[in-house]
């Protein structure tokens, strides 16, 4: 404190002594409790110092005491997740699809557990709550190109569409158009009549000629009335609901009848999803909405 | 108290201030310079991590022109969260050739640390085109523009440059450069010498709206060899501190 400090009569404190053109400061301590935890903070620095990594050193650095690492501390975590699911988990695996969805208890599960893995893994494609895209279908309609009861969502997430694991669906449409054997007229016909099976022909006439073109060539997968086939994924046209909608739909019919497309769909069992996972994520599909 | 008095004494000289002041940055650089000196011990060895492609080195400069970073980061943290979503969680030798790194520092779309082969390179294409297309609710921009043909006449410089700073690329590797660029970006060459150089290196013509090499075709390249180079089914690096 310096020698000319004297008391301010209006706070009660003392000046620290200086006076710059006739401006006095106050010397006015910090409270004595807000001393005590800075000093706390500083003890307590010191102690986490010694007991966690802090330093480095010349060869790497102080480790700490307790031996608490980042890395094994997210083992350790991920480690009581799985035994806390656990439970729930080995329920699942032992149980059969329609079991689990019978249980409250395991369906609540499987439903929570099937939105993160469905948003995380399949929403990239299929759209969130399974919407679809374009070429990629939709799993909350009813409409399903493998089939929609448990078991087939499970066989169709299991190995996929069209890759290369063995057991995945596997079909092609084969390609009519350029003239061989169809010509672009026949085109427009065939897409008129198939148009007209779900009632959306705007050219009749054109759907009549279409009919004998679509009953010598479609017929074999996609049905005679246009009801599809789930064995060969031949989607049923009669339902007026298109994987590759477009904002002419004739053009797009016309189109896959010429140079036909054919979407791929991971096996997700080759990509590391374990049996437990597939039965909650084919719950959680089946769920969506459309489930047969 | 008499620790505060000696405390109004540093204050007021100028001498012992500047002491004070010199003793906490010497600390302070200490801590944060010394660990560059043991940066051997610092980054894990892992097999596998290798030199970008230059496809690869030529999309990471469009993810770098275009700012991806500011929106992605590409560091999976080593918590339950992350690791759970993203994978593994990111090592120091996984993005020791990044110069610069691109560990981000805001997440307002996911990780991409381990993005590679999580998508097809259809849906890469489709969603930078418009990324409503396939995710609805995105709030990304638009990449069209990525369609452009790729200016790759710089690669050489790019490389020898990386060179300088570190990254091992060989002469082999840079006077073969322009050549594996257009042997990654199109389906008709021979991969081999390539896939020699730059294994698990993502081959084949991606942007399929033009035979031309584009910007689409570097960038998804980049994209889908991210966090692929190491093999966790083989390296445990939780038991490597």
């Amino acid at each position: 404190m310096g020698t000319n400090a004297e008391k301010d009569p209006i706070s009660g404190q003392y000046t620290t002594g200086h006076e710059w053109d006739g401006i006095k400061e106050l010397n006015t301590p910090l409270p004595r409790w807000w001393v005590w935890v800075f000093y706390a903070t500083i003890v307590w620095a010191v102690a986490y110092w010694v007991l966690y990594p802090s330093w480095p050193t010349l060869s790497g650095y102080w480790q700490g005491t307790l031996g608490w690492h980042s890395r094994t501390q997210v083992v350790q975590e991920i480690d009581q997740a799985k035994s806390a699911k656990a439970v729930y988990l080995s329920k699942i695996q032992n149980a059969s699809l329609e079991d689990i969805v019978k249980d409250k208890d395991l369906l609540n599960f499987a439903l929570t557990g099937g939105r993160s893995i469905f948003n995380e893994n399949c929403a990239a494609c299929h759209g969130g709550g399974g919407v679809g895209a374009y070429g990629f279908p939709n799993l909350a309609d009813d409409q399903w190109l493998w089939g929609g009861t448990l078991d087939d969502i499970k066989t169709t997430i299991t190995y996929g569409v069209r890759n290369t694991n063995p057991n995945s669906h596997q079909s092609e449409m084969p390609a009519w158009g350029g003239g061989d054997p169809l010509s672009d007229a026949d085109l427009n016909n065939l897409a008129e009549y198939v148009l007209s099976l779900s009632k959306s022909s705007t050219d009749q006439a054109a759907a009549q000629k279409g009919l004998d073109i679509y009953a010598e060539r479609c017929t074999p997968c996609h049905g005679e009335a246009g009801e599809g086939n789930q064995a060969v994924g031949a989607p049923a046209l009669v339902s007026g609901l298109w994987l590759y909608k477009g904002k002419s739909q004739k053009a797009e019919i016309m189109s896959q009848v010429r140079n036909p497309k054919g979407g791929v769909m991971p096996s997700w069992s080759d990509r590391g999803m374990d049996e437990t996972t597939l039965k909650i994520l084919a719950v959680y599909v089946h769920s969506l909405g459309g489930g047969k | 108290m008499s620790i505060l008095k000696h405390h109004a004494k540093i204050e007021t000289n100028v001498v012992l201030l500047m002491v004070g002041i010199l003793l906490t940055v010497i600390i302070g650089g200490i801590v944060e310079i010394v660990p560059l000196f043991t940066i051997t011990e610092t980054i894990e060895k892992v097999e596998g991590v290798r030199p970008y492609s230059p496809l690869e080195q030529e999309g990471r400069n469009i993810y770098v022109r275009e700012g991806c970073y500011v929106c992605h980061s590409q560091m999976i943290r080593p918590f339950r969260d992350e690791v759970e979503r993203y994978g593994h969680y990111s090592l120091a030798a996984e993005s020791m050739y990044d110069h610069p790194f691109q560990w981000g520092s805001k997440r307002i779309g996911p990780d991409l640390a381990r993005v590679g082969g999580k998508y097809s390179n259809d849906w890469h294409v489709r969603h930078l085109n418009n990324p409503r297309d396939v995710v609805p609710e995105s709030i990304m921009p638009t990449y069209s523009h990525l369609h452009t043909p790729l200016n790759f006449d710089d690669i050489v410089a790019n490389m020898k440059t990386l060179r300088v700073v570190g990254v091992p690329y060989t002469a082999d590797d840079i006077a073969h450069a322009k050549d594996d660029i257009v042997a990654q970006a199109s389906n008709a060459a021979s991969t081999d010498a390539l896939l020699q150089r730059y294994p698990k290196a993502s081959v084949g013509k991606k942007d399929k709206t033009t035979d031309q090499i584009t910007e689409m075709d570097a960038l998804v390249a980049y994209l889908q060899m991210l966090g692929t180079l190491v093999d966790f089914s083989t390296e445990k690096p939780d038991a490597i501190r």
